[in-house]
């Protein structure tokens, strides 16, 4: 059976200006697919302008790539018949960013519950309907006769963020695209909300794509990890590999940075050496290349494949071309196995 | 507690006492900050950590005194070189912000001028604060404030649309250490800036506090970065301290309830555990009523908890903790 959603080979570049029209290359080359069964965490990992909202946005087929193709159990999205992208709507569904910004204020919270009940026709009377959401809402945590009824300014953000999980819950779908649905709660509940996505994708068998900026969270809550850094793959796999040994010197650097919340263990001050310049015309070789402690001459030119460094794991560094090139086919099966999570 | 400072040295650089500041809204008082007091050494790191709506970053703003109505002074002391910011005329505190006490706002990279360039932005605030300086001591100060914050001299003449994120918060280090204040208010410094960028620049306002002997109160809500950077943390809940103590202390052994789950909730990268946040919400600062504000959400609740409200204390020396616990 094919994958649930596979992009293959997407390329996706944005264009501005009308004479001298600049490109911005915001996904390269990039290959994934997203198996649901066995239900899976995968993590996207990127800084800003990485490209990883751009890829919730393809895989959303919210966009279309520009070369490439995103695939819905094997078909191409834009060749989708109706019906289709009726099933593809209920099965993928999205969280995102800021649970400040996604609500119409005027509106209770029912309605936003009621909209994709009445729009999926998933209740035949008005009793079954208010059972759906008060159903969804138990599911993330929230007493329903205390959230229904109510305005969006009522709630925190983690509660907002929560009630767009459920309202997600009410499709029963097979995937959640969550693009950093934890990024704008404070500490105290972000917890929470990660924990309810890790608990949904255990007792429900529903799969996530968490897209985030913060690798303790994608580590805390993922099995797989895909590091992107200016719209190419850095390294992918396993996620106990990628984080505990980076192999890519921009995964070394980025977990070096993080700010541990230990002050016994100072972060990695080696990253002082690392210049940070405004962004410069890429030369068509390794996009860190101009940041990188490593670099030689030949990733000035010629941007490197994906090597296999380990069963689980794939490196884009020239530092690893001893270990086999990966074919399409192994990159796309690192995220088929499932390791199983605490 | 009126008389509460956080140690015993007199050398205090900034003194804060009972600070009160309120938002008098339609509906009643908000009261934002309730009664804190902490002071601070020279040299000193601090961190205020607290999640949003704790109050720390009008505490940021009272010590700048840049509060707008309907936000006023209540009551309390800010004590600075032997002044009291709270009451000091408007123009009175105009002549000390930069020159004793400069602030880097949230976002303070937005707020370069586009059109200007960054040398004359630089030199804003010496001709504000009638510094009179030959040209070539304006390029000589130009050169050396860069310098300390790790940038070119080239920079000087460069445009802020030409610098990235990380570049231009340098240059409002730049900006905030130019005059040597003895303190920088830093509100939420790096919180648009990508982690790489903000470990850099947060070494980059270490050592420039350090070589001008400056002491920061750094103000935010990660946890991590507290770790990384200051040396004494004060945890803030509902416009009041619940624990002020050396860093490391707070994380080895938090005493308040509240400390010890907002460190609990926060995800490791070392193991994977389960993910405990802290169940209830935040109470409402209007028109509060006495008690613990943390009782409603506090595992180890007790009767008294509720009707009287613990005072921030000393229990071991250096270690300040608002709880009837102890």
């Amino acid at each position: 059976m094919p994958p649930l959603l596979e992009l293959r080979h997407v390329t996706k570049t944005f264009s501005r200006g009308l004479i001298n029209r600049q490109r911005t290359v915001a996904v390269e080359d990039f290959s994934f697919a997203v198996n649901t069964d066995p239900a899976s965490i995968t993590a996207v990992v990127g800084e800003s302008g990485s490209g990883k909202t751009t890829l919730a946005r393809l895989l959303l087929g919210v966009i279309t790539p520009t070369a490439g193709a995103v695939l819905y159990k094997g078909r191409d999205l834009r060749t989708l018949t109706p019906e289709e992208r009726h099933t593809f709507r209920r099965e993928v569904q999205v969280i995102f960013q800021d649970p400040f910004d996604v609500y119409n204020p005027f509106y209770k919270i029912d309605h936003v519950l009621e909209v994709p009940i009445e729009k999926f026709g998933l209740a035949h009377s008005q009793k079954e309907k208010r059972a759906l959401a008060e159903q969804a809402l138990q599911t993330v945590g929230l007493r329903p006769e205390e959230t229904l009824g109510r305005y969006p300014h009522q709630f925190s953000g983690g509660q907002r963020q929560r009630i767009m999980v459920a309202r997600a819950l009410l499709l029963k779908p097979k995937l959640i695209i969550a693009d950093e649905p934890a990024s704008m709660i404070d500490a105290s509940s972000r917890a929470t909300v990660l924990a309810n996505l890790r608990q949904l994708n255990q007792d429900f068998g529903i799969s996530f794509i968490y897209i985030t900026h913060d690798l303790t969270t994608a580590y805390q809550i993922s099995q797989n990890i895909v590091v992107l850094y200016a719209g190419s793959v850095t390294e992918v796999g396993d996620v106990e590999m990628v984080v505990n040994q980076p192999r890519h010197p921009y995964t070394q650097l980025l977990i070096g940075s993080i700010p541990l919340p230990d002050p016994t263990r100072h972060w990695n001050p080696d990253g002082q050496t690392v210049q940070t310049t405004a962004a410069q015309p890429w030369h068509g070789g390794c996009k860190f290349a101009d940041r990188c402690p490593h670099v030689m001459p030949k990733c000035q030119s010629t941007p490197p494949p994906l090597y296999r460094t380990d069963p689980r794991r794939f490196t884009t560094c020239y530092l690893h071309e001893a270990a086999p090139v990966a074919s399409d086919a192994d990159a796309l099966a690192v995220f088929a196995a499932s390791t199983p999570t605490v | 507690m009126t008389a509460a400072t956080n140690h015993n040295s007199t050398a205090a650089v900034l003194q804060v006492r009972d600070l009160r500041v309120y938002y008098h809204t339609t509906r009643g008082s908000v009261k934002a900050v309730d009664g804190i007091s902490f002071s601070l050494n020279p040299g000193e790191r601090l961190g205020l950590v607290g999640e949003s709506g704790s109050g720390k970053s009008t505490i940021a703003l009272t010590l700048m005194r840049l509060l707008k109505p309907p936000a006023r002074i209540e009551g309390g002391e800010i004590l600075l070189d032997a002044k009291n910011l709270a009451t000091l005329p408007d123009d009175q505190v105009r002549l000390l912000r930069l020159a004793s006490i400069a602030l880097i706002a949230q976002g303070a990279m937005n707020s370069l001028n586009p059109v200007i360039r960054v040398q004359d932005q630089l030199m804003d605030g010496f001709a504000d604060h009638a510094v009179q300086l030959s040209k070539a001591e304006r390029t000589a100060r130009v050169r050396e404030l860069l310098e300390r914050v790790g940038l070119k001299p080239e920079v000087a003449w460069m445009y802020p649309h030409e610098l990235s994120g990380g570049m231009k918060q340098r240059v409002v280090i730049a900006i905030a250490i130019s005059l040597r204040p003895k303190v920088i208010v830093a509100d939420e410094p790096t919180s648009a800036l990508d982690v790489v960028v903000q470990m850099q620049v947060m070494e980059t306002l270490r050592k420039a506090q350090q070589e001008i002997g400056a002491a920061v109160i750094l103000i935010g809500h990660d946890m991590g970065l507290m770790a990384q950077f200051v040396d004494r943390l004060g945890v803030m809940y509902a416009g009041k301290l619940m624990e002020i103590s050396p860093v490391g202390e707070i994380f080895a052994n938090p005493l308040h309830p509240y400390s010890a789950l907002l460190i609990a909730s926060l995800p490791s990268l070392t193991s994977k555990s389960q993910l405990q946040g802290i169940p209830g919400l935040p109470p409402s600062l209007l028109n509060r009523q006495g008690g613990c504000p943390f009782y409603a959400r506090c595992p180890k609740a007790m009767e008294v908890c509720q009707t009287e409200e613990p005072p921030l204390r000393e229990i071991h020396p250096q270690r300040w903790v608002a709880c009837h616990l102890y």
